[in-house]
Parts: C-alpha cells; sequence; structure tokens
C-alpha cells in the first residue's frame, strides 16, 4: 500500500493532472478523423452512458495521466481491491448462483426451494410477501388480497419451519430479503436453526436489513429512521458476537436503481448508507473491526455493460478507502466490498418478453466481469409477474451458460488496463466522492433523508429517463422501436386467494394452540427493553419461541417507536 | 370564465412501495396543466374514496404493483360510487395482466395502462374523457365541434 493513498483527505479524490493531448494524437485528428467525419458524420452529436455520462469517441493514454496501477487497481486480493477481492477470483471458486424465490405459502415455497437446489442452484434467497415486509401477519385486514403474491407468506415461527423444511442449514447459505422486521424474521432462522440442532457459529446467510434504502427508495418502512436504526444497529452487534458467520445486512442500491437513480447515484448513495451505519454501530460501542468484515453490498445490474463494470470497480475501491482512511479499520476483511448482485427488474419489458433473456445475459456479464460474489439473474416473465418455473430455470441456466460456456471467468478482472473502463471508473468515483461532500454537508443520511435528499434526486432521475424514453433519444427495442402488435406469448404464475385463506386458518390454529402467557409475557419484555438502549435481539428471540406472531412483535415496538410517513416531497 | 384545471387524485393503495410510477405520471400530468393530488403510500380503498371526494376531482389514477388490483380496485370504484361519483374517471397503471382487464373495467375502470405505457398517452387519454375536460375544457377550444360526454 503506498503512502499517498494515506496522505490524502479522509474523502478527497487524489489530485489529478489534467487530460493533455499528445501531438500524435492531434495529428491524428486533423489529418485522419476530421476527414472521415467530413465524409460520413457520426449517427448523433453526443453519446453517454445509460445514465448520461458523456462518453468521448476514443479513449486514449492521455485519458488515464496520472493512473498508477498500485494506488488505483492494485493486485486482486488486495487494496484497494479494484480489480477484485479475491486472488484468483472466479479461477478459485464461481459466484455463488442465487435465484430470489418465494411466492404463495410457506410449503409452496419450500418445493420451489428444493427445486432450485437440485437444477444446481449454490445458495438460497428467500422473498417474503408485502404484509411480512410491512409486519403485518396474514389476517391483518391490511393484508387482503397481497397474501402470498410477492412473495412467501411468513407470520410466525410454525410457518418459518415449514418454509426451511428439509433444508441443511449448515451447509447452505440462505439470503433473506427483509428490511423494517428483519430482527424478527432472522430470529425464527435463528430458532428453527436452534430447534433443527445446526449451530450458530457455523451457519451463514444475509439478512438485507437496510432500512435506510427503504425511505430512500422501496418505501417499505414501518418506524421512524431513529428506532428503525437502532433494530439494524442490535442485529449487527448481535451478529458480531453471536452468529459470526451471517451476514446482518446488504447495504442496497439495487432497490434505489430501481427506483430510477443513475449508476452514480445508486453507487452514491449506497456507500454513503454504508457510511452511515458504520457511523451508527461504532457509537453504539463496537470496534470498527468486530463488525465491518461482515457488511455486504448488493448492486444493481442495469443494461450499460461498461457503465455497469465500472461501478463496481469503483465501488470496490472507494469502500476500500472509506473503511482504510475514514474509519481507521485494520483488518483488511473490513475493507472488501463483498456484494451480490441482481440483473435490473426495471429494465424487463412486458412487450416481446423473450427479449428480456438477452438484457438479462447481458446484465449478468456485467456483473460477472465486475467482479460479483453472488447473482441472480431475472426471468423473462417478471415485468408481469413472479416467474414461472420454466423461466425461472432459464434464468439460472444463463448464469451456468456463462459460468462454463463463455470463458470470460478464466483470467482476473480481464477489461484492467482498458483506456475506456479505467476512465470510467475514474470517473464515477469522482461523482462519487462529490455526492459524498453533498451528504456530509446535509449532516449524513439519515438528515438528508429526512429532508427528502436523495429521494429527489432519484425522481428526478426516473423523469428525465422516462421523458428520453418518450422522446426516442433512449431506444427500448420493443416499447418505442421494433414495435409489434401481440398477444403475450407466454404463461405466468398466478397466485389464487386459497393462500390467503390457508394462512388465515393456520394463524388461528396457532393463535389457539401456543402458550399464550408465554407469548404475553415475552411480548410485555419487548416492550419494555424497547424504551432502554438495551439489544433487543434477545427478547425478540424469546418472543418467536414462544410462538408471537411476526403482527404482534411489531406492534410492540410499533407503539413504542410509532410509525413513519413519508412527508411530500415536491 | 377562467379555466378550470383538470383535477386528479394520483393514488397509491395497497402495501406495495413502488412509487415511481406513480411519481412521474403525477409530474407528467402537472406539466400537462392540471392540478395533481398525489395520496402518498399505502392509502386504503376509504382514504381513497374520502380523498377525491374532499379534493373534488375529475379523475382518480391508482397505481398498484402488488398484484392485489381484483381485490383493491373494484372496492375503490364501489365506494366512489356509493358517495355519488360514478362519473369520475377511474384509471388503472402498473402491473394488470390482461386477463384481469375485463373484470377491472367491468367495475367502472375507464382504462388501464400497463408496464410501458407513454405519461402522453395518459394525458391524452384524460384530456378526452375526464367529465370537467369534456363539458368545460373543450368549449371554445378546437375541438368544440366535437360532443361532449356530459353537456
Amino acid at each position: 500500500m503506498t503512502d499517498r493513498g494515506r496522505q490524502a483527505g479522509t474523502d478527497i479524490e487524489p489530485a489529478r493532472p489534467e487530460r493533455k493531448t499528445s501531438a500524435e494524437e492531434m495529428r491524428w485528428e486533423e489529418k485522419v478523423l476530421k476527414p472521415a467525419l467530413e465524409r460520413s458524420p457520426q449517427r448523433q452529436k453526443t453519446f453517454t452512458t445509460l445514465s448520461g455520462v458523456p462518453i468521448e469517441m476514443l479513449c486514449t493514454p492521455a485519458d488515464l495521466a496520472g493512473f498508477d496501477y498500485g494506488r488505483d487497481l492494485g493486485d486482486p486480493g488486495e487494496y484497494p481491491y479494484t480489480r477484485g477481492i479475491h486472488q484468483t477470483m472466479y479461477r478459485g471458486r464461481l459466484w455463488t448462483m442465487r435465484q430470489f424465490s418465494g411466492f404463495g405459502t410457506p410449503e409452496d415455497t419450500n418445493q420451489r426451494l428444493h427445486y432450485l437446489l437440485k437444477a444446481g442452484q449454490t445458495g438460497l434467497s428467500i422473498a417474503f410477501d408485502l404484509p411480512t415486509l410491512m409486519g403485518y401477519d396474514s389476517d391483518h385486514t391490511l393484508a387482503e388480497g397481497e397474501v402470498g403474491k410477492c412473495g412467501v407468506a411468513v407470520s410466525s415461527l410454525a410457518d418459518m419451519e415449514t418454509l426451511l423444511a428439509g433444508l441443511p442449514l449448515e451447509q447452505i447459505t440462505t439470503s433473506m430479503t427483509i428490511n423494517s422486521p428483519a430482527a424478527m424474521i432472522w430470529a425464527m432462522y435463528l430458532v428453527v436453526a436452534e430447534k433443527n440442532g445446526a449451530n450458530w457459529q457455523k451457519i451463514s446467510g444475509t439478512t438485507q436489513n437496510d432500512i435506510l434504502k427503504e425511505y430512500i427508495a422501496q418505501k417499505e418502512y414501518i418506524y421512524p429512521p431513529q428506532p428503525s436504526m437502532r433494530l439494524v444497529v442490535d442485529t449487527i452487534i448481535f451478529s458480531a458476537r453471536q452468529v459470526p458467520r451471517w451476514n446482518p445486512i446488504s447495504i442496497s442500491g439495487y432497490h434505489i436503481r430501481e427506483a430510477g437513480s443513475t449508476a452514480v447515484q445508486e453507487l452514491a448513495f449506497t456507500l454513503r448508507d454504508g457510511i452511515e451505519y458504520v457511523e451508527w454501530v461504532k457509537r453504539a460501542g463496537a470496534a470498527v473491526d468486530e463488525f465491518a468484515p461482515r457488511l455486504s453490498f448488493f448492486f444493481n445490474a442495469h443494461n450499460d455493460l461498461f457503465e455497469e463494470i465500472a461501478k463496481y470497480r469503483a465501488a470496490r475501491k472507494i469502500w476500500a478507502r472509506l473503511m482504510r482512511e475514514r474509519f481507521g479499520a485494520r483488518n483488511p476483511r473490513s475493507w472488501t466490498c463483498r456484494f451480490h448482485t441482481q440483473t435490473a427488474g426495471c429494465s424487463l419489458t412486458a412487450q416481446q418478453p423473450y427479449n428480456n433473456v438477452i438484457r438479462t445475459t447481458l446484465q449478468a456479464l456485467a456483473a460477472v466481469l465486475g467482479g460479483t460474489q453472488s447473482l441472480h439473474t431475472n426471468s423473462l416473465d417478471e415485468a408481469w409477474a413472479l416467474p414461472t418455473q420454466e423461466a425461472v430455470t432459464l434464468a439460472l441456466r444463463t448464469q451456468q451458460v456463462l459460468a462454463h460456456e463463455s470463458g470470460v471467468v478464466n483470467t482476473v478482472d480481464p477489461l484492467a488496463g482498458s483506456y475506456f473502463i479505467e476512465k470510467l471508473t475514474l470517473e464515477t468515483e469522482r461523482a462519487c466522492y462529490a455526492y459524498f461532500n453533498k451528504i456530509d454537508a446535509l449532516g449524513g443520511m439519515v438528515a438528508a433523508i429526512e429532508k427528502g435528499y436523495p429521494q429527489k434526486e432519484i425522481h428526478d432521475a426516473a423523469y428525465a429517463y422516462q421523458q428520453a424514453i418518450e422522446r426516442k433519444e433512449k431506444i427500448i427495442v420493443g416499447v418505442n422501436e421494433h414495435v409489434t402488435e401481440e398477444t403475450r406469448p407466454i404463461e405466468i404464475l398466478v397466485i389464487d386467494e386459497n393462500v390467503a385463506r390457508r394462512q388465515r386458518a393456520k394463524l388461528a390454529e396457532l393463535r389457539a394452540r401456543r402458550d399464550n402467557a408465554r407469548v404475553q409475557a415475552g411480548l410485555q419484555a419487548l416492550g419494555s427493553a424497547a424504551t432502554t438502549d438495551q439489544n433487543l435481539m434477545p427478547y425478540i428471540l424469546e418472543c418467536v419461541r414462544a410462538y408471537a406472531t411476526l403482527g404482534e412483535m411489531c406492534d410492540v415496538l410499533r407503539r413504542v417507536f410509532g410509525t413513519y410517513e413519508e412527508p411530500a416531497f415536491r | 370564465m377562467p379555466e378550470r384545471k383538470i383535477r386528479i387524485l394520483v393514488a397509491k393503495p395497497g402495501l406495495d412501495g413502488h412509487d415511481r410510477g406513480a411519481k412521474i405520471v403525477a409530474r407528467a400530468l402537472r406539466d400537462a396543466g392540471m392540478e395533481v393530488i398525489y395520496t402518498g403510500l399505502r392509502q386504503t380503498p376509504e382514504q381513497i374514496a374520502t380523498a377525491a371526494l374532499q379534493e373534488d376531482v375529475d379523475a382518480v389514477g391508482i397505481s398498484i404493483l402488488s398484484g392485489a388490483h381484483n381485490t383493491i380496485v373494484p372496492r375503490i370504484c364501489e365506494l366512489l360510487r356509493q358517495q355519488g361519483m360514478e362519473d369520475t374517471l377511474v384509471l388503472v397503471g402498473g402491473i394488470v395482466p390482461d386477463e384481469d382487464i375485463p373484470a377491472l373495467k367491468q367495475a367502472g375502470v375507464a382504462a388501464v395502462f400497463q408496464p410501458g405505457a407513454v405519461t402522453q398517452d395518459i394525458v391524452e387519454f384524460i384530456r378526452a374523457h375526464a367529465k370537467r375536460a369534456a363539458s368545460e375544457l373543450r368549449g371554445g377550444t378546437v375541438d368544440s365541434q366535437q360532443s361532449t360526454v356530459d353537456s
């Protein structure tokens, strides 16, 4: 590691020399390029990435003035990890193929999980339905019409037992996309492990648990930001001390991008969220190297191949620098930005759905060339509904073809040294630090969210993108160009209302059968602890063991913490 | 007489928080000169119907991406009817498969805008069909020869 990195300010991009066009380049531009352009001009005046970053026709060594291999890239597995967090990358081990999956009852999803493992998937990823994500039981009035629709319904430990039946919890890693009630759902997973004899020291997986991006983008929040952050801090500290191989948070840009942000906004807001979590956990008394090695990230893979690759490479470099310089982390594992990638759901089109297979393939390629640790590839039918088994199998096959047939896995960071990729990586990095400075000036991410800053930035970008499509400045095949009249050529998955009926019946039976005195005592203890600064995980675990429902636990905290409603930002 | 703008309630029922579409449509309608009231997230059918009445809107645009449209949308239409707003234009946008459209139209929905819809089409549809658009705005414009819907 160089001293230059250490001397630089914590967040300030090191100064770089100006681009100087060489005499040879000037000659080429004047004598070769100019006449060529006169004969046949370019198709359009300017070119940009999908996010609107200008792209020059040609990048040359002049674009990398001051570029330093050791400082800007480093070798794989070494600071600043631009080339990848592992020395051998996919030559050692392929990425984890992890299809996000969940629908209907826990029985339905359990079958799908077993099927995916049999089909060669190497990790599990569970999607919960909206009532679960919002902390309501399946029998709540607000759950009507929503049970099992966008994911699996889980209202209690009994549901979690069914969901995980027959799965070897010490051998597989499980990712759970759950945020506001992450502590409760994670506690259910831990208790199932405990009852199955799986050791908490050995089990591994991820809870998304990223509440900041909920306020920013996905909007599935229950409590106000401050108490929500306390729950996140409690889970991170509990995890570091009791479930050491668990990733207690997946700091997510995916949803920020889906809400319409640019690539740079996705990266900047996600990493700035990461800074916020580190600051909060440190303030709660944990040392940075105690928990930082288990912070994980989650990015989107959108259509623009090079822009995405640059984003992943910049992410690793920036995070390494933040952790080492801003937070003084000494353990190299604290410096690494480990991330999951999902191809862009918002890029899928309802029109000509087979085109989505091609889009997903290119996006997955970007993630792999960008050095992802795990990957979800979307299915062709997801602009319409949750995927059918056939569609999800094709999506998994896409990853397997990339891994075993394309050859892109055979060398580490194959695009390094490309003038264009390196320039784009540096520009992404610079733009990201500019956002950090703005958010720091607003008083940090929680304060910025309360002022509506990231929300407004994303909305403006989303509106500009939509307008560009409507003006045909951006072409989406099958949507605003190459349009055909067609009826939908594919079958889609339908979740019927029987799922809700079955879930309601199971809950009624559970509420009658369990030890209700133990449930009430547990809930009361949780409520009291919430008014102190004790870690809430032990109290939540006790409620779960007593088969208190998700809704009951969340309601106790609703009473203590209050609920959040987004202010109107224009 | 000063022209009264078309008033529209953009509503987000159900539990899903995906408000990208609702906010883009709201902004496009505002840019097209309409008065837009956005309910915010997770409104019940009762809250939406009450807001439509209080705000005296010409149209209600419902954005829903969670798959709960078959349960929620007919209930909103029914509540609007109960409070005498049967001539209020009801539009739905979001992930609604073709199969579900006939039942929604039966329930009182004028149009469903599926993924890939263009905001300009939504603007034009509302201009052409909203009650006040028909009876007041069109009078005196180039379209004045056209017969109006509810005059």
